[in-house]
């Protein structure tokens, strides 16, 4: 048994470390089990912070002094991690990698090979979106050993040898978190298990309210998590009951990935601001534009935190030394503050009200697929409706549906760095009982969460204790049930692409550690060729058992395709390609990944099917 | 003060004193890093607060709302630095404009008299500025190879 166990929140914007020291074998003080992380904030200047910015930059070998990047695990370092990066590479943007995490779950690119920085310079070393986030888990590892495991005494304590406890968003599909495990191996950490963001939030809560949970949380309560950070917005719903005088927490429902986050709220003020000034003769150059959505996120900050403030006064510096004169002035009123960020972003909508979703025309730009509605609340009102009808299908009554057009939650919590602002917590509480009235629901409750950056960190760790038999577990196995692609045997017809069918392949809520035997089906594996299948999921489909076969894939809303899954048999030279007869079965592992292999009918032979996580649409 | 760190040497040699004096726990600097000096300081202040283009400027020619409008800019920038590397507190805990007990044996590096100041303590007066103590001093350790005296690099964009 490793001694910690390592929370890590590899977010989007900002990565936190937090560790729960197992083999003291008590409740530690969460408030002080945080790791600093040691980074350069300028060159030649290393200081800890609690959170490491998500940020890498890769300098041409020109830039920076010799010896001005070195780190103290690394005195060669030739590149930047954390608030360096982050701060020099909004000078210098095409060095820059940043939201790696966002490109690992787009299945339009190959999410392997070397791509950012995206539309980077042509001497830049690009690297994978997975190679990125390797760097920066290696950078908190680093830092860890630095801390933990920096003599030869205490070397047995270094993070290669801790257990693990990794968030990846809810929405993550099997893909992403492969690819994220993948990462993590990469980066030297072996014992790595996937925890959901949201639940890791939950947990958080869990820790700091203690054995009191029970009287804010009881028998019936449904939790919704709204987690909102820089670059993403994630929902889960979290259902609690009680199994023979135990309460249970099972993690009910998961909403789609949204690229949609504080970063464009700032951005939102900024074009807004921008606007007016060149509509009163001031124009501004591209780094002026980012010093003024800087200041865009500081005005926010403070009109939010203090209700009496009418405006908030924005300057942008000149870029010379003549600050005096050069300086261009503006300000943030509470009116367009409201207008732009709690109307625009939270709208007040009827439940029934979808996102609007554009028509993706053949020439849009392979950039990452940012929500095309901003309105939170939007998304929120169609999470809950959809939700809704599909647990009305569930078998297990885990949610009360009945007479309902949404799933009713009774508690939410919130957390994401843009919920630091109280206007936008009252807002989405405001909304949500709005429709919960007119439903004839109940007002819903806010549980208290603490410390927005570092919940979901803490949470993690903490679930690492959870695991070791304290406190309550949430339970909920695979967020998504997953099918194969089947072509309908048809005679081919030109110009006409034969329907697809969809094998169910592995249930909604598949716990860890089990496997599914798919019943058998005409499927054969050839030798020397790759064999591909279509991989579609959905996190509406409740009741599907393995086996089912689902028409028209292809045309099913409820069903979403990733990436194809694919292996290749080898063949030896004199060997003629033969046709290798197989039967399917899913197992999702321990550390939460999803794995779909191949066993041969008659035979011992057993391939595991590898998820395709280059070009969809490639042919082999 | 910025001014005075660069010219009078004494001065700056004193300042650097007091900061290492005040150090409680500084992040332990590794062999080959110093932990950050008066030069240091400057230069972070420059670079998140412009403050030595702020002072470096002859502002005799512009209005008190230009002057603002930079003085934002420096207000906001410079407060972040001392926020984050310094803690300070009130030399004396009491509102400016009450009437205040000085006791006897008194430091007077932390108080000073001003007015009609005769005899021997205790002294009663006016409280007319709180005074400022660094409570704490976290700076960062600084690589050997950086040149100090480059407060901020000169800036070229590249087409």
């Amino acid at each position: 048994m490793s001694q910690f166990a390592i929370g890590i929140d590899l977010g989007t914007t900002n990565c936190a470390l937090s560790y729960y020291d197992i083999e003291a074998g008590s409740a530690r003080k969460w408030q002080d089990s945080t790791l600093g992380i040691p980074q350069l904030t300028a060159p030649g200047t290393l200081e800890e912070r609690s959170l490491l910015p998500s940020f890498l930059y890769l300098p041409s070998s020109a830039e920076f002094a010799e010896g001005a990047l070195s780190m103290p695990w690394d005195k060669k370092a030739a590149s930047i991690v954390g608030e360096l990066a982050r701060s020099h590479g909004s000078k210098v943007p095409a060095r820059l990698i940043s939201s790696a995490k966002s490109w690992l779950s787009h299945n339009q690119v190959d999410r392997t090979s070397a791509l950012l920085p995206w539309q980077a310079l042509e001497d830049v070393q690009r690297l994978s979106p997975v190679e990125s986030s390797a760097r920066y888990l290696r950078h908190l590892a680093q830092a860890w050993d630095e801390k933990f495991a920096g003599t030869k005494a205490s070397a047995g304590r270094a993070a290669a040898n801790q257990e693990i406890l990794l968030t990846v968003p809810a929405s993550f599909d099997a893909a992403a978190r492969e690819l994220t495990l993948q990462a993590a191996k990469q980066a030297g950490l072996e014992h790595v298990t996937l925890l959901e963001e949201p639940q890791a939030a939950l947990y958080a809560w869990l820790e700091a309210a203690g054995d009191g949970f029970r009287k804010q949380v009881k028998t019936g309560d449904v939790i919704l998590v709204v987690d909102v950070g820089g670059g993403t917005s994630d929902l889960s719903l979290i259902a609690v009951t009680e199994q023979g005088g135990e309460l249970q927490l099972t993690r009910v429902a998961v909403g789609d990935h949204i690229l949609l986050g504080g970063d464009n709220m700032d951005l939102t003020l900024a074009h807004s601001l921008n606007q007016q000034l060149l509509a009163n003769g001031k124009k501004l150059d591209p780094w002026q534009f980012i010093s003024l959505t800087y200041g865009c996120r500081q005005a926010k900050e403070l009109l939010f935190s203090d209700a009496k403030l009418k405006m908030a006064p924005i300057s942008v510096p000149s870029r010379g030394s003549g600050l005096v004169g050069g300086t261009i002035k503006t300000e943030l009123t509470r009116e367009e503050l409201t207008r732009l960020l709690t109307d625009g972003f939270m709208p007040r909508v009827a439940v029934s009200e979808a996102p609007q979703v554009a028509r993706r025309t053949g020439l849009a730009q392979m950039a990452l697929p940012y929500a095309q509605d901003p309105a939170i609340t939007k998304h929120l009102a169609a999470f809950l409706s959809r939700q809704c009808r599909a647990l009305a299908t569930a078998h297990e009554a885990l949610v009360k549906t009945e007479g309902k057009a949404f799933v009713h939650p009774t508690a939410i919590l919130f957390n994401g760095g843009v919920f630091k602002a109280h206007a936008l917590k009252e807002r989405i509480v405001q909304v949500l009982n709005e429709w919960l009235k007119a439903d004839r629901g109940q007002p819903v409750k806010e549980l208290a969460g603490a410390d927005l950056d570092l919940a979901v960190a803490r949470g993690a760790a903490y679930y690492g204790w959870v695991r070791h038999g304290h406190g309550v577990r949430i339970r909920g196995g695979t967020a998504r049930s997953y099918y194969v692609g089947v072509e309908a045997s048809m005679p081919a017809v030109p110009g006409f692409e034969p329907p697809i069918k969809a094998l169910c392949v592995a249930p909604f809520g598949m716990e860890e550690g089990t496997q599914a035997d798919v019943p058998p089906q005409e499927f054969g594996l050839v030798t020397g060729e790759p064999t591909r299948f279509r991989f579609f999921a959905s996190s509406l489909r409740r009741e599907d058992k393995v086996g089912l076969m689902l028409e028209d894939a292809a045309h099913n809303e409820e069903l979403e395709e990733l990436a194809p899954i694919e292996t290749t048999l080898s063949a030896d030279a004199a060997e003629k390609r033969h046709l290798v007869p197989i039967n399917l079965q899913a197992a999702v592992t321990e550390v939460g990944t999803l794995e779909i292999r191949c066993i041969e009918k008659s035979g011992s032979g057993k391939w595991k099917l590898e998820m395709n996580v280059r070009m969809k649409g490639e042919e082999g | 003060m910025a001014f005075r760190l660069i010219f009078d040497g004494k001065f700056g040699g004193q300042v650097a004193h007091a900061l290492k004096a005040a150090e409680q726990k500084p992040l332990v600097p590794k062999p080959e890093a110093k932990p950050a000096s008066a030069l240091w300081l400057l230069s972070a202040l420059q670079r998140e607060g412009r403050l030595l283009d702020f002072l470096q400027q002859n502002v005799s020619g512009f209005s008190d709302e230009e002057v603002g409008a930079a003085a934002r800019v420096v207000h906001d920038g410079c407060r972040k630095v001392v926020q984050q590397y310094f803690k300070f507190e009130p030399g004396a805990r009491e509102q400016e404009g009450a009437t205040i007990s000085i006791p006897a044996g008194f430091d007077p590096q932390r108080w000073r008299l001003t007015g009609n100041v005769s005899g021997q303590p205790p002294f009663r007066g006016t409280l007319r500025h709180h005074g400022w103590v660094v409570g704490e001093v976290r700076t960062p350790s600084v690589s050997e190879s950086l040149d100090e005296r480059v407060i901020a690099p000169a800036e070229v964009e590249i087409p």
